[in-house]
């Protein structure tokens, strides 16, 4: 029945049309609970390989075991109350720097300028604190360093928004090369002040007109709580206007099908521009909250400190869903901050590169689950007992009717009737086996 | 003077010119991967642990030189392969993968350079890739100009003449053009679409990674220094700058380079500079690839355009 010259590959993949939210969650949590695992053992080997150099060069060495893996992973992460204080704040911080970036990936936009959209939000902030702190109230000087790093943040994320609407210039590689002219710009505010206080940076701690701690002094939050609380009122806006909007539902019409936002009289144009102002809005009051709150100074390498592409990862990761982001990005922090604390305890080893490549292993699980979410393996195996099942059953059907017509015929005497009227009979109950085999691969 | 300026631009264009025709390549076969500075911090990473073993071996200059390349190649290549995995088998997001392995790539990097320190660890082999291949050279211009580079300079422009002769004239070369066009054209015109995109995301990674360990160990001579995930992502501009051609990219790559050095190296010995305008100068490389980008966007010509299907999953059964 089947052509047995036929290549039939091992297996072959479909897509799932219908994706089984349980699963897909057990499938998550699982790769979630692998990547920490994952680190574990990595961490040991590496740390195993170290110790033996350490010995070599004479040096004392502590044993290390798994438990004292997870021992000092959860310190570095739940330690004390301003070390969890410090990990929610660093969730609230990405999560607006995935909220940011979410409106325009749900649009097909490809921004991953998000780090130097916030950078010059930051530079927004600190022009107005460098130039207005002490000399105004510090109520304007906070006004104004929000207004000015929301406008610098919306300069930085329209201009390929106006590109990509106009001449549909690539927005992924401008965006990227946006953020390094950023990264300069920012480069030369800083030199040319930081010359004038002789200190080669810039240093706004506790300086008149940046945002203060709020709370009594024993208060472990106090200078977390204001921006955590910003962050999720951002958040509920957000998942309101992405889930019950107009807005929201144009962004998502011209994200799935451009031509039909074409046909039903959307204005693309119009869409993409309003979006990236949204997005630099946003970029541009988690640069002022860096800024001004967070690190209360400004610098290329750590103000930013790659959140930007960070948070493109999440708000992918997190399929732009606004609720799925608080999760997604609170495992990451979790992982981050609890790398850091084991990278702590270990000789030679540096916090920060360490937890990044930690990062690494636990977006690769997750980037790689999401296939097994979104598409099913078919096996040879199963195809061909499908096939044999199936072709069982026509078979049987067959026989029962040439039976049955066979009895009819055999009052008939010509006999070379009964073989023509039956072979025709055969191909067609031949053909839509066949066709059934071929749906399958195509499917 | 100005001879030792261009001089040092020739032999530091050869780390953009690495990573600028490796991407070239995975991007012909139409896979934006933006994990190519993680990538070349692989390679760094590769390439000295093979260039430092096979010295420790008492290999001579060309086994130091061969096993740096191999092991740049291998570690490279074998991110390169991961990203093939998740965006061509997987059918993962382009931009979330690169952007997964140029984090990764860069925390590797930062981490085993913190364990093995950094400031000259690798000077005894690096002297291999610093000393030119024509020994001693005298000090006119021509030879300063033409001779006085090692042995990763010359291999950077001989790949990027054998790359842009290959995507030019064979068989080869216009099939993977036709992949990353129309992949499903080219699948019905019977070119095997997987292997080719597999082969063309290894081979730019691995040629890819060579770059990093030539800043390393050529131009830095054996210091870690973390900017290598800096220089990435200026190789990924100088694809877009270069018109996805690398016969171009030479020259871009030089440009680059030019620029790139002005500021700290050059302008310096002339004029009084002070880091604000250095500054400045820095963002020319930037901001002209950002100006290249509007402008073959604005006259839309067909030969200069990313590939059609850059950054487009190719799913068969997709309709």
């Amino acid at each position: 029945m089947i052509n047995n010259k036929i290549h039939e590959p091992l297996f072959h993949l479909t897509k799932r049309t219908s994706v089984n939210a349980k699963r897909a969650w057990a499938l998550r949590c699982g790769a979630f609970i692998v990547s920490i695992l994952l680190c574990a053992i990595i961490t040991l080997i590496i740390v195993e390989l170290n110790n033996q150099r350490l010995v070599s060069e004479g040096k004392a060495v502590d044993p290390y075991s798994i438990g004292q893996y997870f021992d000092d992973f959860f310190t570095g992460a739940f330690g004390t109350p301003k070390v969890v204080w410090g990990l929610f704040h660093e969730t609230a911080i990405l999560l607006l720097v995935a909220l940011a970036v979410t409106p325009c990936f749900k649009m097909k936009f490809w921004n991953i300028g998000g780090e130097g959209q916030i950078l010059m939000g930051g530079l927004g902030a600190a022009v107005a604190i460098q130039f207005m702190s002490g000399k105004a109230s510090n109520a304007s000087t906070i006004i104004v360093s929000i207004i000015l790093a929301i406008a610098f943040g919306v300069v930085w994320a329209v201009i390929p928004a106006l590109f990509k609407a106009k001449w549909n210039t690539n927005e992924t590689l401008l965006t990227l090369m946006m953020n390094y002219i950023a990264i300069c710009l920012v480069d030369f505010f800083i030199s040319s002040v930081a010359v004038r206080n002789q200190t080669g940076k810039l240093n706004f701690l506790n300086w008149p007109g940046t945002v203060p701690p709020i709370g009594p002094a024993d208060f472990a939050g106090r200078t977390y709580i204001l921006k955590i609380v910003i962050v999720a009122v951002i958040t509920t806006i957000i998942a309101i206007y992405m889930k019950y909007s107009k807005h929201g539902y144009e962004i998502s019409v011209v994200g799935e099908s451009p031509n039909t936002a074409k046909y039903v009289g959307i204005n693309t144009k119009a869409v993409i521009i309003r979006t990236l102002v949204l997005c630099g809005v946003m970029c541009g009051i988690c640069g002022f909250l860096l800024v001004s709150a967070t690190s209360q100074t400004l610098n290329t390498e750590s103000t930013v400190g790659g959140r930007g592409f960070v948070g493109v990862l999440i708000s992918w990761l997190a399929q732009f869903n606004p609720i799925f982001m608080v999760l997604v990005s609170f495992l990451v922090v979790f992982i981050q901050k609890g790398s850091a604390g084991v990278a702590l305890w270990q000789d030679g080893f540096n916090a920060t590169s360490y937890s990044s490549v930690m990062t690494g292993i636990f977006f690769f699980l997750i980037i790689a689950v999401e296939f097994f979410v979104n598409y099913k393996l078919i096996f040879r195996s199963d195809i061909q007992a499908k096939i044999d099942n199936f072709n069982g059953k026509i078979k049987f059907a067959f026989t029962k009717k040439k039976n049955a017509e066979g009895s009819a015929i055999l009052q008939d005497t010509n006999g070379e009737e009964q073989v023509e009227e039956a072979q025709p009979q055969i191909v067609e109950i031949e053909s839509p086996a066949s066709d059934e085999t071929e749906a399958k691969e195509e499917e | 003077m100005f001879i030792k300026l261009l001089s040092d631009a020739i032999g530091f264009s050869a780390i953009f010119l690495y990573g600028s025709t490796g991407e070239t390549i995975i991007e012909k076969s139409g896979h934006l991967n933006l994990g190519i500075p993680g990538i070349m911090c692989f390679g760094a990473v590769g390439g000295c642990i093979g260039a430092d073993m096979a010295y420790k071996a008492g290999m001579g200059a060309f086994g130091t030189v061969f096993f740096g390349i191999l092991f740049a190649m291998l570690f490279a290549g074998a991110m390169g392969l991961l990203y093939g995995i998740f965006t061509i088998s997987l059918r993962c997001n382009q931009n979330v993968t690169g952007l997964t392995i140029t984090t990764f790539g860069a925390g590797i990097l930062n981490f085993w350079g913190a364990i093995v320190g950094s400031i000259g660890v690798f000077a005894k082999p690096s002297l291999y890739f610093t000393t030119s291949i024509f020994g001693e050279v005298g000090n006119d211009w021509f030879s300063q100009l033409f001779l006085s580079y090692g042995p990763l300079v010359y291999l950077a422009i001989i790949i990027a003449i054998v790359v842009s002769i290959v995507f030019k004239k064979s068989r080869t070369g216009l099939s993977l053009t036709a992949v990353g066009e129309n992949p499903a054209a080219a699948d019905a015109a019977g070119i095997n679409v997987i292997k080719y995109k597999y082969v063309s995301c290894v081979l730019g990674a691995a040629i890819a990674g060579i770059g990093g360990m030539c800043y390393v160990l050529d131009y830095s001579a054996g210091s870690l220094e973390y900017i290598v995930d800096q220089l990435g992502w200026l190789a990924v501009a100088l694809v877009i700058f270069s018109l996805w051609r690398p016969g171009i990219g030479i020259l871009g790559s030089l440009i680059f380079a030019f620029l790139y050095l002005l500021p700290d190296q050059f302008l310096p010995k002339y004029v009084s500079m002070n880091a604000a305008t250095s500054a400045i100068i820095k963002i020319i490389p930037y901001a002209v690839t950002a100006l290249v980008l509007i402008i073959i966007s604005f006259f839309n010509k067909r030969e200069t355009q990313p590939p059609t299907a850059l950054g487009v999953p190719y799913f068969r059964e997709d309709r």
